[in-house]
């Protein structure tokens, strides 16, 4: 049997090889390769149906990083089975589509690759059991998705509508990282299986790492309010949309929902926050699909409140955790099935929606359900597709979505009477919500069938003559519609063999047996099918009066959407951070020194000030004589004077006459080397200011506004006071004696008398030898700076 | 004695950070030069001064001042001789190049 580890890398493998066969088999044909990855691996998966539903589990490690716990570790169990599945099965299907639809204009390998390495990051992500890969995958998904939905990157909204995606994503993706990490800090392990076992619901770290977790999960799978990048990511093919963004990279965040259960889902938290916001979702979604003219912007919408409707039954299934195994346990176990149920079933409905809207988009030309109608005579295979798939999602009988949606309701209602956490606010609210959400669903389902094919049939709105699509574009959908009637009729063997090794992994602490009961069609009167009935009815109603209640929707001003905010906020954090940036990089260099002393001033004198260093003890002195004192005074003088010397010769004189009063101190300060050279360099170099100063400009009067001139002397002060500080400080506390009395053996050890040249020739010659470099490198500078130059005619000729 | 030149290598200091904040080349260069002075006047008084005699064996003296901040500051003296003379030299050709010596004119913006 294949291995799982194996599975998740041949799509990746595939995704190398797809180039070299673009080149070399006919563009047409370059599908039907790739299509051989998704059939294999779905074949394979579907060998593990029997065990997996006799209870094994296979754990498969690679060793990648020991030493940081990250092993490249596969588990397949029931949940990750049914994702393996629909990734694999729909993918099939997806290509097999994808084939007739995308153009052989089109750049297909990179289509083709793009889809590969989704398909194999997705794989990884359901299958991972260690954090850190895990996290790997997910951002593979959001970045290949971000590749597919720019596929016609030449398009603006492409680009828009990509990056949105993106940032969204990856938002969430950083917060599930820095959950991951908290959850690594709690429990010590990276095993996903393991932490159910370790972590303490009492940590610290126990909320915030939830909460993160649940961003990460919220955004992929665009609850709200982060599914505004979901309708503009309907801007990629649409066989992307279909895949992506209604069976498989959506239902990442509810697969990872469903898999960390275990580990949150006893927490009273985790239940309000996941099922409230998945109610939020579900009516926020359908109450925005309705007023949408475009079928894919429609269908985002109602892929949105879909997703939204499974995470509140995860949500609500999470209390069983907290429940132990009584009575009441089973409508929260039965409200996990259902999430499961309907998370399959959603991705055959969605799925055949997608790609017969594509078919419509193809043939009419067009997507605008304003310039459609009638055209159930034209496209009668596209038409009956429509209505199944449509039906389904509104929760009609004889098709599946009746069935999740009973589930739903039952679930809902009887959350309500128990009452659960003493809190009654899902006693009312919840069901209302899903109710009323329900109405909106069955309206935008009727929608999209009546409104696109039946009706007049506008041919002067249309480029071209509407016609069906050939039959190699129906296989996928056909396949799909097959499947959702026969969901309806067998729903037990997919109830049995599939979602029940599922419930195993969601909720492991309770036995599965007993707990689901199986899904029947017919389930007597009860309040669940007296609201569909309600929900047919009132959506009946309400979809023949449209026309009279679409104003609500022009209540709220234009300008108060989420995709407003998003532009907005988006607007001001580059304007915001341009204008900081300009703000301080000034490009002068006496900003950029202030910013220097400031901080000088403030971090030193901070410091000295919180340590207590402000103690001077000046016992240790020498005691002053009267030739230092004299040289004292003339230096200061001399600096001093600097900043006010009125001609350039004047300044360069008196940093003469400071430097020669260095070289006098050190001769009293008894260092007879150090005088020789001061006096030489001095001498240098102020030759060296004089004869650059026959070329340099005449010197000018500090002609700064005052209060420019006011701030550099304050700063000045400052930096001269806190020196002070520092090196009084610094002196009195004297710490150990000095080493210096090694070199003073330095005859014995180096044959010298003079201990300053010995220390520099012998005992520390690293340095001199350095410094003899820098010398050389500033002579060669000083050299190349007056030799080489570029005269204007030579910068014309390399212009030129 | 120490604390007398501390604080005149404070003024030095002060004085070098009042040039650095000049707009002109010219003293922005003067001013490295001060602060270069300021610098070895602090690594003398830091070894103490007027402990001994001068470092050098044979001298009558048993005692020597600190030898290795003289050899410290030797180097520094040469480092910093190396470091004005490029900068002297690249001040000549900015103003041969651009005819200002103004740092706010040679970011393209007129003088207020």
């Amino acid at each position: 049997m294949l291995s799982v580890n194996l599975a998740i890398i041949i799509p990746f493998l595939a995704a190398v090889i797809v180039p070299f066969l673009y080149a070399k088999v006919s563009r047409k044909h370059i599908g039907w390769f790739v299509l051989i990855v998704p059939v294999v691996l779905f074949v394979a998966l579907a060998g593990y149906i029997p065990s997996v539903a006799q209870g094994e589990n296979y754990l498969n490690t690679v060793k990648w990083i020991p030493s940081l716990n990250i092993h490249f570790t596969t588990y397949l169990d029931g949940l990750s089975l049914i994702f393996g599945l629909l990734i694999t099965g729909i993918g099939s299907l997806v290509i097999i589509y994808s084939i007739y639809y995308m153009s052989s204009e089109e750049s297909l390998n990179h289509f083709y690759v793009y889809l590969l390495l989704f398909m194999g990051a997705m794989l990884g992500v359901v299958f991972s059991d260690n954090l850190m890969v895990f996290y790997a995958f997910w951002e593979l998904t959001s970045i290949s998705s971000f590749l597919l939905i720019a596929f016609w990157y030449h398009r603006k909204r492409s680009r828009y509508g990509a990056k949105k995606a993106l940032l969204t994503t990856v938002t969430g993706g950083i917060a599930m990282l820095t959950s991951f990490i908290m959850i690594y800090v709690m429990t010590g392990t990276m095993s996903v299986r393991e932490i159910i076992t370790a972590i303490d619901p009492n940590h610290m770290l126990f909320v915030p790492a939830m909460l993160l977790l649940l961003l990460g999960a919220f955004t992929k799978s665009a609850q709200f309010p982060f599914h505004i990048w979901l309708p503009d990511a309907m801007e990629a093919p649409t066989p992307v949309s279909a895949y992506l963004h209604s069976a498989t990279m959506v239902k990442a965040g509810i697969y990872l929902v469903a898999r960390f259960t275990p580990v949150f889902g006893s927490h009273e938290t985790w239940f309000w926050i996941v099922s409230s916001v998945g109610i939020v979702t579900l009516f926020w979604g359908s109450f925005s699909a309705v007023r949408q003219t475009d079928l894919k912007a429609l269908l985002a919408y109602s892929t949105i409140s879909q997703l939204g409707l499974i995470m509140s039954l995860f949500g609500i299934g999470s209390a069983a955790l907290s429940m132990g195994t009584g009575e009441e346990t089973v409508i929260y176990t039965q409200a996990t099935f259902a999430a499961l149920f309907h998370l399959v079933n959603h991705s055959t409905f969605k799925g055949a929606l997608f790609m017969v809207i594509g078919i419509v988009n193809h043939g009419a030309g067009t997507r605008d359900i304003r310039r459609l109608g009638g055209l159930m005579g034209l496209m009668p295979i596209s038409f009956t597709i429509a209505l199944i798939g449509s039906f389904s999602m509104a929760g009609l009988p004889p098709f599946n979505g009746f069935l999740s949606k009973e589930m739903f309701f039952e679930a809902i209602v009887n959350v309500s009477q128990a009452g659960i956490f003493s809190l009654n606010v899902s006693k009312i609210i919840f069901p209302v919500i899903a109710w009323i959400a329900s109405v909106f669903t069955f309206i935008y389902c009727m929608i999209i069938v009546f409104k696109t094919f039946l009706g007049p049939y506008q041919r002067e709105k249309l480029d071209h003559e509407a016609h069906e699509a050939p039959i190699g574009m129906l296989i996928s959908p056909i396949i799909l519609a097959v499947l959702i009637v026969a969901i309806f009729f067998f729903p037990n063997v997919l109830g049995d063999y599939l979602l029940r090794p599922a419930m195993a992994s969601i909720l492991p602490s309770i036995g599965v047996e007993g707990m689901v009961q199986p899904i029947s069609a017919w389930h007597g009167f009860n309040p669940a099918l007296f609201m569909t009935i309600g929900v047919i009815a009132v959506g009946t109603l309400l979809y023949l009066s449209f026309k009279r209640w679409k104003r609500i929707y022009s209540l709220l001003p234009e300008k108060w959407t989420l995709d407003n905010l998003y532009n907005n906020s988006l607007l001001f954090m580059e304007k915001g951070s341009n204008r900081i940036t300009s703000f301080y990089m000034t490009g002068y260099l006496r900003s950029y020194s202030i910013y220097i002393f400031l901080f000088f001033i403030i971090a030193l004198g901070g410091t000295m000030l919180f340590t207590g260093a402000f103690s001077f003890d000046m016992t240790g002195d020498a005691s002053i004589g009267v030739y230092e004192a004299v040289l004292v005074i003339i230096m200061m003088a001399a600096a001093l004077a600097i900043p006010f010397a009125k001609s350039r010769v004047n300044a360069v004189l008196l940093n003469g006459a400071l430097g020669y009063s260095m070289a006098l101190s050190f001769v009293v300060f008894r260092a007879p080397d150090l005088a020789l050279t001061q006096l030489v360099v001095e001498t240098v170099s102020t030759a060296l200011f004089l004869l650059c100063f026959y070329f340099l400009p005449e010197w000018k009067k500090e002609n700064a506004p005052r209060r420019t001139k006011r701030n550099n002397l304050i700063i000045s002060i400052a930096v001269g006071a806190i020196f002070v500080f520092v090196a009084l400080s610094v002196r009195s506390g004297k710490l150990f004696e000095t080493i210096s009395g090694y070199f003073e053996d330095a005859y014995e050890l180096t044959g010298g008398k003079n201990i300053v040249n010995a220390i520099l020739g012998d005992f520390r010659a690293f340095d001199t030898m350095l410094e003899v470099v820098v010398l050389t490198i500033g002579g060669l500078g000083v050299y190349t700076l007056i030799k080489l130059k570029t005269t204007k005619e030579e910068q014309k000729l390399e212009d030129q | 004695m120490e604390t007398l030149i501390i604080i005149l290598t404070g003024v030095l200091v002060s004085v070098a950070t009042y040039l650095f904040l000049s707009r002109n080349v010219i003293r922005i260069i003067l001013g490295t030069a001060v602060l270069t002075h300021a610098a070895h006047l602090l690594i003398m008084t830091m070894g103490g001064l007027k402990t001994g005699g001068v470092p050098v064996l044979g001298e009558d003296s048993t005692t020597f001042t600190d030898a290795l901040p003289q050899a410290l500051i030797l180097t520094s003296i040469v480092i910093s001789f190396a470091v004005t003379a490029f900068l002297l030299v690249l001040a000549y050709r900015l103003y041969q190049e651009s005819r200002s010596d103004n740092l706010s004119e040679l970011r393209g913006i007129v003088d207020e």
